[in-house]
């Protein structure tokens, strides 16, 4: 098991075409069972040619009805990200993952309104993507510092993420999937939608969840944390020493009104029974602690 | 992205909310021109720079006379205002707003934001018009009215109404009211608005309902299609190493320590300062690469860092995934050279290739301190930074 996508997930790439797409669509085919698992691409121009044996299909649409796929990542530019992830919720996918960075506010506030009453999950925008380690890697986070095992991770943020996925198995714990929800104030899964999974995951046994300033979604995840999982959690917030009022690299990361601030965070997920760390390079060691007992 | 008011009232009155009357001005004769030309008894002096806070500060006065406004202006144009959002070195005041008087009966607030829990335009009003609306919502929330619009029908004329009762503007007024909602709304969305505000928003003593402040930020991912509102930028009022910044694509933001960081990624780059915090030091920078980052984008990281006086030793925190931590090493090699770095260097490499960039650090023959993890790197950086 695993969450959201394992092995035999059968993945549509939109942008595929593009140098971007080509790079991790590259690498993505490369890593694990991604062979038999990226089966298609979009692009309305290019319908009927190939990437690396991959067909492309005129729209996503088409493309599912041709090999079965239930998944896409989109690489598409801001421009055109929100309405591919329109076409991907109008086919009626059940996973859409948003790699791109940089899509306006607005148009994700109404790709949101769309999606209401659609069963289709959205990971992202602005997110590395996630994977399920030896199986498959949907995005663009570097495959080869992952390992099989029973960890779950959640984050905002990509390298920060990686971070955590390279603390966990220097120590030798691998991890069961990892997820990059996105760092955008408007995006789809939060840490509390992932990390319902994680808690009816028969095969993860722990999750490090990873957040940063702004917006308080980490705050509700640990009060539902409180109540509800069944598995430690170690938790990060990054941005104590972030300035108020400055957007602090991500769009979704600012600090408003006093609001959304780390330390009032991390505050509340202690007091939820998270096993928090102030040090970005404790969290390993952390979880490893809390496993240990 | 941030406008001044003046810029902010042209948007308002180009989607029908009253303001009043008013001309930006950038010299002493230009605002007695423009109080004349306005006419009237009284004028109000506004400086414009993009930090809130101008009236507490001594940038806003009224006058009653054009030796007044003369006077006023000469004041205020050119001084260093400071307020609570400037930080202590202030704000130089380069342009001016001469603005008719307005006879204020009540002051009110409304402001419109991005509201990420429920993912829909939230209007913000209240009766505490003129406060601070963060100071409102701390000691009486109750007085804060919040309306989550829905993107299809957008503000209606019964919300507006009820919203625009619930604050108490009178009955007589209500119908202005909810023009001046449904225009800021419109506005909102139509020019890719992350924050508008207007406050105060006033009922004159003939009811009419006009907006004497203005104040907008807009996303800054959509301006690639909004070239009128790329028109309003002022550069005077941005920080130079963050503009220097973004003609690299590099994500820069001055900081009060003496450590500078270049990092990949913005929440490992938050993650460093904070770790460098952790030991006792002090972050100078936040500064995130991107994914990309070639030799080119390196070297100019660098420059910007060290244009900081106060700067004592930088931390280079890489985790290669996609970058590989080979051509960062090429990339922090040229660079140290190139600027003739005289300060501390800290990298810690990780991820892609690793081994390789390390080897490429070792044999640069520069002085460079390796970092074994982030613990290690960190705690380097600030014993070299102590000297």
């Amino acid at each position: 098991m695993s969450i959201l996508i394992n092995k035999s997930t059968k993945v549509i790439t939109q942008g595929m075409t593009g140098k971007v797409g080509q790079f991790h669509t590259f690498h993505c085919k490369s890593y694990a069972n991604g062979a038999n698992c990226f089966v298609a691409g979009v692009n309305p121009k290019k319908a009927g040619e190939d990437f690396e044996g991959i067909p492309v299909y005129a729209s996503v649409l088409d493309a599912k009805k041709a090999t079965g796929a239930t998944v896409s990542v989109i690489y598409v530019p801001p421009s055109g990200a929100a309405a591919a992830i329109d076409e991907a919720v109008e086919a009626d996918l059940d996973l859409v993952i948003c790699i791109t960075e940089g899509i306006p506010v607005h148009d994700m506030l109404k790709t949101r309104y769309k999606m209401q009453g659609k069963r289709t999950l959205l990971i992202g925008p602005n997110c590395p993507g996630l994977i399920t380690p030896d199986e498959i890697k949907i995005g663009i986070m570097p495959g080869h510092i992952h390992k099989k095992g029973r960890i779950g991770v959640v984050s905002r943020s990509g390298t920060l993420t990686y971070e955590a996925v390279g603390q966990l198995s220097a120590l030798g714990y691998g991890q069961s999937s990892c997820v990059g929800i996105g760092g955008d104030p408007i995006n789809g899964m939060k840490h509390i939608d992932v990390m319902r999974l994680f808690n009816e995951d028969p095969e993860t046994d722990a999750v490090i969840m990873v957040g940063e300033i702004g917006g308080s979604d980490e705050e509700e995840c640990a009060r539902w944390i409180k109540g509800n999982m069944k598995k430690p959690v170690v938790g990060f917030i990054a941005g104590v020493t972030a300035p108020e009022g400055k957007r602090m690299g991500h769009a979704g990361a600012i600090i408003s009104g006093g609001q959304g601030g780390a330390n009032e965070k991390l505050a509340v997920m202690e007091e939820c029974g998270i096993h928090i760390t102030r040090n970005p390079a404790e969290m390993g060691r952390t979880m490893q602690k809390v496993l240990k007992g | 992205m941030k406008i001044h008011e003046y810029q902010g009232k042209e948007i308002l009155r180009e989607f029908g909310v009253p303001t009043p009357r008013g001309v930006a001005c950038f010299s002493v004769e230009e605002a007695v021109a423009a109080a004349q030309k306005l006419g009237g008894k009284v004028w109000v002096v506004k400086a414009q720079i993009h930090a809130g806070g101008r009236g507490k500060g001594g940038g806003v006065k009224v006058a009653k006379s054009l030796d007044e406004v003369r006077q006023f202006a000469g004041q205020i144009l050119g001084m260093r205002l400071v307020t609570h959002q400037t930080g202590p070195e202030g704000q130089v005041v380069r342009r001016l707003l001469i603005e008719e008087g307005a006879q204020i009966v009540k002051e009110f607030y409304v402001g419109m934001v991005v509201d990420r829990a429920s993912q829909r335009v939230a209007l913000l009003a209240s009766s505490e018009g003129g406060m601070e609306i963060e100071e409102v919502a701390k000691h009486s929330p109750e007085k804060i009215r919040t309306v989550r619009i829905d993107p299809v029908t957008g503000l209606t004329d019964k919300e507006g109404a009820e919203v625009a009762r619930s604050i108490g503007i009178p009955d007589v007024a209500n119908a202005e009211a909810v023009k001046v909602l449904q225009g800021l709304y419109r506005a909102f969305v139509e020019k890719d608005a992350m924050l508008a505000e207007i406050n105060p928003l006033i009922i004159t003593a003939d009811n009419r309902v006009v907006a004497l402040d203005a104040k907008f930020n807009f996303d800054s991912n959509a301006l690639y299609r909004r070239p009128e509102i790329v028109a309003y930028r002022d550069l005077d009022e941005e920080d130079p190493a963050e503009i220097e910044a973004s003609k690299f694509e590099l994500s820069y933001i001055q900081l009060d320590g003496n450590i500078g960081c270049l990092v990949n990624g913005a929440g490992l780059a938050m993650a460093t300062m904070d770790i460098i915090k952790l030991y006792g030091g002090s972050p100078a920078n936040f500064l995130d690469v991107g994914g990309g980052a070639n030799k080119e984008k390196v070297t100019e990281a660098f420059k910007l860092m060290l244009k900081n006086p106060s700067l004592k030793a930088i931390l280079v925190n890489i985790f290669g995934g996609i970058m590989k931590c080979d051509v960062i090493a090429e990339g922090v090699v040229a660079a140290a050279r190139e600027v003739h770095l005289s300060v501390p260097l800290v990298v810690r490499l990780e991820g892609t290739n690793v081994e390789l960039g390390k080897k490429i650090l070792a044999e640069s023959g520069l002085p460079i301190i390796s970092g074994n993890d982030m613990a290690d790197a960190a705690q380097k950086v600030v014993a070299a930074a102590k000297g």
